[in-house]
Formats: structure tokens, C-alpha cells, sequence
């Protein structure tokens, strides 16, 4: 009898896919048939979309409607195709003028008055209708700034079905109603967290600062109280600006984990802390149904800190290897695979024991050697082989603590020395990093005498292969932030000690 | 006789002469068995027909054809089978029909006849 088309958007990690959504109206008994690979909450579409319609005043046809969402082996699912399936339906009955319909590509849920309701994921999703060659894309008014962030795609932000509908062309008149708008976003603002804040350790300081610059991963070892946790929340916001790619990268990772209304590119790298009880699921994504993003991608292009790191299972621990080294986190499904990018700062901190005193001279370490040993056992070679910098955090002196006339690195001045060195690295290096090769015997090769610090702890066993390697990158970093062209032998020296600054 | 059943009655009637109208035969009506009961049984061109009628005085409580559910299909298909067993017809086809009648006992606002309906 007559068809309906429309287009929208399944989304599989932050990669998208243009769906056509195809809405047949047929002779038969009246119902809704949805095929096309539905998960539960889309084949839950056909009674909000049938309320939808009824409350906005039009009528679903009594006949058997039946909605085709093709590629129809591609698994689909969340509600954002609500308002695509409705307004094929209409534009099949013939309430809305089905060319427009069918050019544009649609994102939103229905609720039941008719209604649009924001959903999580619009802005990959807009990206991809904009890749996939699509001129408009009509989102929920909730979700307008966020879909007006993707340029080069006009932005038609609707209230209600009816609004949608006369947005096409339908001669109706539409009433005013309140739109729905996502919840207000909890932010747990950090930015008033200044690095002059950090009394009495400027060595510390100076080691954020490298791993900082040359975006290392970092170990703090110390006692309770002694500043770890104050020094990972300052790092973040040490950190540069986000480029603008990589700034829509990580608001389409918030969008996508529905963390926050997002309305505006974030421009700071982020900052996540699980807690230790944290499953492997919850930091590496998954989910059954919809993959959603773990921590560690939510924490892309910013920090990924994991306080008390020896109490986080071994499993959760290990399973941050390959994220670590790729920089993205393939998780696989029966159904589906989805990608996510991973590209994270780790900073792990950890009491030197379960007591927390070892090694502090104005405490008594009460642990047995055994207890001691099997605690930072916990943190497995291969993970702490992967992080560059450990830090010694020590309880900083009551003299210190109030000495107002010490020096201190302002956050500002911090940032302006990392925005240098990473300047400086770009334009050594270019877009991409050299390989380890490289740096070893390749065209970045160090002179044998600069390099000797490094080549007598390789022999002694001191030092693994990757961390070989990985200490002429921090040298590399330390070079940067003095200024110098290509790392000295005290370059060398200072990257090996920031290697080997615990011994764990 | 309850008013629903006046109604009910009165649109198999406007059914039965519509289908006749429409070059069908009738073959059988308010055929009974232990399971339940089939309106009409038509037939044209060597195909067999279970009618289905609804009837409903206004559209506010949704279309007549709505009220036959997922449920009320599959019996239907039952009872033509039944049907079938009850019977020494040779038989080429069979098919399931809904007809759907918006009336009030005089006159009908609407009739809606869909042939072959799937669930």
C-alpha cells in the first residue's frame, strides 16, 4: 500500500551507522511489527511510538504497520529511534510530506504525550550522519547544543512529535509545551585544585611536571596522608587544553556514557578515580546489550587515577595492559564488537604497606616483611613494567608544612612550561610518536656516552627492555622541559632515577 | 440479549450480505464446536474464507480490528482447522478474514474487509 522512509543512526562504541528505517503500511490486522534485530527497549518502541502518535493528535493507521530497520543483521538498540519510526509511520499515512522525511536523519526517544526525549550518544551519532553524507539531522530539543557542536549539518532541534511534524511541512498548528531537557550535570569542578598548593616536595612537583609533558604513566608511593591523592587531582588540571579533535573525541565518550548534560565541547582533559571495588567490566566497558564505555575511555586524553591500587583485583589491574600499550580497547561480544579509545595517563598510587609506615623514619611500620612483600605484590611486574615515573611521596616535615618562603609551581606556570616541551616534541616528531627502534638505534639514536647510565643499568638487570626504552622517552620529556635540543647524560640520569625512584 | 450481542448480531448480518455483494457464496455461519465459534464461512473461486466480524459503535475505544489479539487469531486459525476436519468439501485454499464494522445497529459508518490476515 504505501511506504514510509526515514533515516537514523545505531551506534556501536562511538562509531555510527546510518540506518534506513523503512515503515510499511499494509492491509491486515492492526498492529506494529518492528524487525531489523531490535534489543528490548527498541522493541519497546512500537507502544510508545503508537501513544505518541494517538496524543499528538494523529492516528496510527489501523492496518498492519510494519517498520524495517535495514541494515536489518546489524544489532540495534537504545529508544533514539523513536522519533525516526514515528515520523515514517506518518509520513506513510501521508499526515507529513515523506521526501523531507526521507532526507533527514532522525535521533530521539518519544514519551508517551508525544513528546521528545533526549537521549545519550547524539553527538557521535550527528558525526556520523554528517560522514555519511546526511545535509540535516532532526534531535531532541534537549540535545541541541550538543548535536550543534558537529559543524558542516543542519541542526533541527524538536519538542514534540508535532513540532517534528510541522518542522517537515505538515500543515498543523503546534502547541506550545515544555520541552524535556537531560537532567543537570553533577560536576565535581576541580579546578580550583592549584598545584601552589603542594607544600615542601618540589621534586614530586617536578616529577608531575615530566609526566605531565610527555603524557607518562606514573606510580606515588607513600604513606597515608602524605599528599598522593592532592597530587593526581593536580596533574589533570597541569595538563594542556584539548586539541579540537580529540576534544570531540572525549565529549562524544560523555555523551555516549550519558554522564552529563553535555551542551558544550569539553575542552579539559578528564579526570576519572574508581574505587577499588571497581569490576573489570566498569573500567574496560561492556555491558550486556549496549558495550558502553569503560572507565578507562571515559578517562581519554585526561587521567585514569587508581587510588589504593594494590587493593583493585589483580584481574581489573591486568586487564589495563592492552588499553595501556594500543591506546584503544576492542571489547568483543557473540553479536557485536565495539571500539572505544583508550588513550589514558595512569597514575597509580599506593601505600608502601597495609599499615602504611614502611619506610617512614617518624613511624613504626608494624606489618611482618611477608605482609609487606604480598601487598605491593598485588600490583603485577607487567602492569608497573608499563608505568614510566615512581614517585616517592613522603610525609612532608611541620617545618616545611609552614615555611610560607619556599618556592611553589603555580598551576599556570606548570601548564605554560608542559604547552613548551610538548611544542617542542610536535615539532621534533611530528604527528606521530617514533617507535621505540627509532629512539634506540634508529634516527633519534643517543650518543653511547650520553646513553651509559641507562646501558650499565640494562646490563645489571635493572632495568627490563621496555623500560630501557621507555626511560629515553622520559629523557626525551626531561630534555623538552629544560630547553635542549636532544636529552644530555644528566637528562639520562635524571630519567633513569624518575624510573627507578621506587623500588618496589 | 445483551445489547453487545444485538450489535454483534446485526453486524454479522451487514457482513454476510457485503461478502455476498462481492461474488463470495456462503458456505456456513455460527459454526459451533467445543473451542469456540466461527462468524461466516465464504467461498469464491475454490478458496475457503473464515470470517471474522467486530463491530463497534464509535472509533473512541480504537478500531474494531483491533480487538482481535495475537491470541484470538491463533484460536481462529484453530477452529478452521477444526472446521475443515468437520467437513468432506474438497478444498483448494484456505484463509483468514477480518471484517471490521463501525455501526449503530441501522447504519454503518464504516466497514473494513481485510483478506488473508497474518498475526
Amino acid at each position: 500500500m504505501s511506504i514510509g522512509r526515514t533515516r537514523a543512526v545505531a551506534l556501536s562504541g562511538v562509531s555510527g551507522t546510518i540506518v534506513d528505517v523503512e515503515v510499511d503500511i499494509a492491509s491486515g490486522l492492526p498492529a506494529i511489527v518492528l524487525v531489523g534485530l531490535p534489543d528490548a527497549s527498541l522493541g519497546e518502541a512500537k507502544d510508545r511510538v503508537r501513544s505518541a502518535i494517538t496524543n499528538s493528535g494523529f492516528s496510527v493507521p489501523p492496518t498492519r504497520v510494519t517498520v524495517n530497520l535495514s541494515p536489518a543483521s546489524l544489532p540495534k538498540q537504545g529508544s533514539g529511534f523513536d522519533l525516526g519510526i514515528a515520523l515514517a509511520v506518518l509520513a506513510g499515512s501521508g499526515i507529513v510530506p515523506s521526501e523531507t522525511v526521507a532526507q533527514c536523519v532522525h535521533l530521539g526517544e518519544l514519551a508517551l504525550d508525544g513528546r521528545v526525549r533526549p537521549v545519550a550518544g547524539v553527538l557521535p551519532a550527528v558525526v556520523a550522519a554528517r560522514e555519511n553524507g546526511a545535509s540535516a539531522v532532526m534531535v531532541p530539543w534537549g540535545n541541541r547544543a550538543e548535536a550543534e557542536l558537529v559543524p558542516g549539518i543542519r541542526v533541527l532541534a524538536v519538542s514534540s512529535l508535532r513540532h517534528a511534524a510541522s518542522r517537515h511541512g505538515a500543515d498543523i498548528d503546534v502547541p506550545e509545551t515544555e520541552p524535556l531537557v537531560p537532567a543537570a550535570a553533577i560536576s565535581m569542578p576541580l579546578d580550583d585544585r592549584d598545584l601552589a598548593d603542594v607544600v615542601g616536595q618540589p621534586d614530586v612537583v617536578e616529577a608531575l611536571i615530566v609526566a605531565a609533558a610527555g603524557n607518562h604513566h606514573t606510580f606515588m608511593l607513600g604513606s597515608p596522608g602524605a599528599g598522593k591523592t592532592m597530587l593526581a587531582e593536580r596533574l589533570v588540571n597541569i595538563l594542556p587544553d584539548l586539541t579540537q579533535q580529540d576534544a570531540l573525541e572525549v565529549t562524544s565518550i560523555a555523551s555516549l556514557a550519558n554522564l552529563q548534560a553535555v551542551d558544550t565541547l569539553v575542552t579539559r582533559p578528564p579526570f576519572e578515580a574508581p574505587h577499588h571495588t571497581a569490576t573489570a567490566v566498569s573500567i574496560i566497558g561492556g555491558g550486556s546489550g549496549v558495550i558502553r564505555p569503560g572507565a578507562v575511555s571515559r578517562a581519554s586524553r585526561g587521567v585514569l587515577f587508581l587510588d589504593e591500587a594494590p587493593e583493585f583485583s589483580p584481574a581489573v589491574l591486568d586487564a589495563l595492559r592492552q588499553p595501556l600499550e594500543s591506546g584503544v580497547i576492542t571489547i568483543h561480544r557473540a553479536r557485536q564488537v565495539a571500539q572505544f579509545p583508550a588513550h589514558v595517563q595512569l597514575v597509580l598510587a599506593a601505600n608502601p604497606c597495609p599499615c602504611g609506615n614502611a619506610g617512614d623514619p617518624s613511624a613504626d611500620c608494624t606489618c611482618t616483611p611477608d605482609r609487606r612483600r604480598r601487598y605491593l605484590g598485588r600490583l603485577s611486574g607487567p602492569i608497573l613494567d608499563r608505568v614510566d615515573i615512581h614517585i616517592p611521596v613522603r610525609r612532608v616535615a611541620r617545618a616545611r608544612l609552614l615555611d610560607a618562603s619556599e618556592p611553589r609551581v603555580t598551576t599556570a606556570e606548570a601548564r605554560a612550561r608542559i604547552v613548551e616541551a610538548q611544542n617542542a616534541a610536535r615539532a621534533r616528531w611530528g604527528s606521530e610518536l617514533p617507535s621505540a627502534h627509532e629512539l634506540r638505534a634508529g634516527r633519534f639514536r643517543l650518543d653511547p656516552r650520553v646513553m651509559s647510565p641507562l646501558d650499565s643499568a640494562l646490563d645489571r638487570g635493572a632495568l627490563s627492555m621496555r623500560g630501557y626504552d621507555r626511560t629515553i622517552r622520559i629523557a626525551w620529556t626531561v630534555a623538552d622541559l629544560d630547553g635542549s635540543p636532544a636529552p644530555t647524560r644528566d637528562h639520562v640520569g635524571r630519567a633513569l632515577y624518575l624510573r627507578q625512584g621506587v623500588t618496589a | 440479549m445483551a445489547h453487545k450481542d444485538v450489535l454483534g448480531m446485526w453486524g454479522e448480518e451487514v457482513a454476510a450480505d457485503y461478502l455476498a455483494t462481492e461474488g463470495y457464496s456462503i458456505i456456513d455461519r455460527r459454526w459451533r464446536c467445543a473451542r469456540g465459534e466461527i462468524d461466516i464461512v465464504v467461498e469464491r473461486d475454490g478458496e475457503l474464507a473464515f470470517v471474522e466480524v467486530k463491530t463497534r459503535r464509535t472509533l473512541r475505544f480504537g478500531h474494531p480490528l483491533e480487538a482481535i489479539t495475537p491470541a484470538k487469531f491463533s484460536r481462529l486459525r484453530i477452529l478452521a482447522g477444526e472446521w475443515c476436519q468437520s467437513t468432506t468439501r474438497s478444498i483448494a485454499g484456505i484463509r483468514i478474514d477480518a471484517i471490521g464494522i463501525v455501526g449503530d445497529g441501522v447504519l454503518v459508518h464504516s466497514l473494513d474487509h481485510r483478506a488473508g490476515v497474518i498475526a
